[in-house]
C-alpha cells in the first residue's frame, strides 16, 4: 500500500450566518490547527458560503457502530409520544 | 511629469505587480504539493488578478484614450511593464514561491495600509479592498516559512536558500523616483521609506520564528519599476499575451 503523504485528516464545519448551526461541509488535510483552518477556508468558503469555521481532527470524532444501529435507534420508532407533535407551532417560528 | 501622468504610472506599477505575481502563482495550479494548497494558491492568484484589474482599469481611465484594462494587460511589451523584478522570478521549489510571497505580501500589507488613506478616492477604495486579501496572503506565506524553516533538515536548508536567493530583489521594493515624489506631495502615494522599517521588522520576526538567518546586506538589483527586466518577464508575457497577439480582438 502506498504511504499516505497527505497529512492528518480534519473534519470541517461551516456556519453560514451568525446564529445558525454549524454544518458538516467535508474534510481537509493539514498538519496543525492553523493550517487546518486556512485549508478549510480556501476549500469550502471561496464562494461566500460561511462566516465561521470549526475544524476537528477526524480521529477525535467518536462514531456509533453501524452494527449497533438496531439497539441504538429502533426503540425510538414506535414511541410517537416522544415527538412534540401535539403542539401548535407558533407562526413565524422557522428555526425550531 | 504632471500629476496625471504620475498617477497613470503609479497605477500601472500597482497593477503590473499584482498581474505578474498572479501569473507566476497560477503556474502552481494542478502542481501544488496537495489539493488544499493548490486551492489556496489559486485563491491568492485570483485575488491578485482582481487587484490588477482594478488598478489597470483605473490607469486606463486616467490615460483617457479609450483603452481598457485588457489592452493594458495584453498589449504592452516588456519595457512597458513596471512590476518589481521580485514578482517575475521563477517559482523554483515551493520554498522559493513562499519566500517570494512572504517578501511581497509583507510589502503589500504596509503599502495598502497607507494607500487606504490616500487622497485619491479610487486608490483608497481599491487599497482597502486589497488590504484584506494581502493580509491573508501574508499569513499564509508566514506560516509556511515558519513551518518549513523550523521543520526538517531538508526543509530548513531549502527555506534558507530561497530567502537568500531572492534577497537581492528586495531592495527595489523601497526605491522611489519622480512619480512617487509628485504623488507623495499630493497625499496620494505611499512614502516607501516610511514603511521600510516596518517591513524589515516583520521579516526579521518571521525569520527568527522560523529559526532562519536574515541575509546579510548585499548589492540589490533594480530596474523593473522603470521597465528594465530580467530575462523572465518576456517569457511570461509571451505565454500570457499569446492569444491576444495571435488573434487580435478575439471574443469568447
Amino acid at each position: 500500500m502506498a504511504i499516505d503523504t497527505q497529512l492528518d485528516l480534519w473534519e470541517v464545519f461551516i456556519q453560514n450566518k451568525s446564529g445558525n448551526n454549524y454544518i458538516h461541509a467535508g474534510s481537509v488535510h493539514a498538519s496543525d490547527k492553523k493550517m487546518a483552518l486556512q485549508n478549510a477556508r480556501d476549500t469550502y468558503t471561496r464562494r461566500s458560503e460561511g462566516t465561521s469555521i470549526w475544524v476537528v481532527p477526524s480521529k477525535e470524532i467518536v462514531a456509533s457502530d453501524p452494527n449497533d444501529e438496531a439497539m441504538f435507534f429502533d426503540p425510538a420508532n414506535d414511541k410517537i409520544y416522544r415527538h412534540p407533535t401535539f403542539y401548535v407551532m407558533p407562526e413565524g417560528a422557522k428555526q425550531i | 511629469m504632471n500629476t496625471q501622468e504620475a498617477l497613470y504610472n503609479y497605477c500601472l506599477r500597482l497593477g503590473d505587480n499584482a498581474l505578474i505575481h498572479a501569473h507566476r502563482i497560477c503556474e502552481w495550479c494542478s502542481n501544488a504539493p496537495f489539493i488544499e494548497e493548490d486551492l489556496a494558491l489559486s485563491n491568492i492568484a485570483l485575488d491578485l488578478i482582481g487587484s490588477a484589474q482594478c488598478f489597470l482599469k483605473y490607469a486606463a481611465e486616467i490615460d483617457g484614450k479609450g483603452k481598457t484594462e485588457d489592452d493594458l494587460a495584453y498589449r504592452r511589451s516588456e519595457r512597458q511593464y513596471f512590476n518589481y523584478l521580485l514578482v517575475e522570478q521563477p517559482n523554483g521549489d515551493f520554498a522559493n514561491t513562499m519566500a517570494r510571497l512572504l517578501l511581497m505580501s509583507a510589502f503589500d500589507v504596509y503599502l495598502f495600509e497607507t494607500l487606504a488613506t490616500s487622497k485619491d478616492e479610487a486608490i483608497a477604495a481599491y487599497a482597502a479592498k486589497t488590504l484584506k486579501e494581502v493580509k491573508y496572503h501574508l499569513a499564509h506565506a508566514s506560516d509556511w516559512v515558519i513551518r518549513l524553516g523550523d521543520g526538517t533538515e531538508e526543509s530548513k536548508y531549502r527555506m534558507q536558500k530561497a530567502i537568500n536567493d531572492l534577497w537581492l530583489f528586495s531592495g527595489e521594493l523601497f526605491e522611489m523616483d519622480e512619480t512617487d515624489t509628485i504623488l507623495i506631495n499630493e497625499g496620494i502615494a505611499c512614502n516607501l521609506h516610511d514603511i521600510k522599517p516596518k517591513w524589515q521588522n516583520y521579516i526579521s520576526s518571521v525569520l527568527e520564528k522560523a529559526t532562519l538567518n536574515l541575509p546579510e546586506a548585499i548589492h540589490m538589483v533594480k530596474g523593473g519599476k522603470n521597465g528594465l527586466h530580467t530575462e523572465y518577464l518576456g517569457h511570461i508575457l509571451s505565454e500570457m499575451q499569446y492569444l491576444q497577439r495571435a488573434y487580435p480582438e478575439a471574443k469568447w
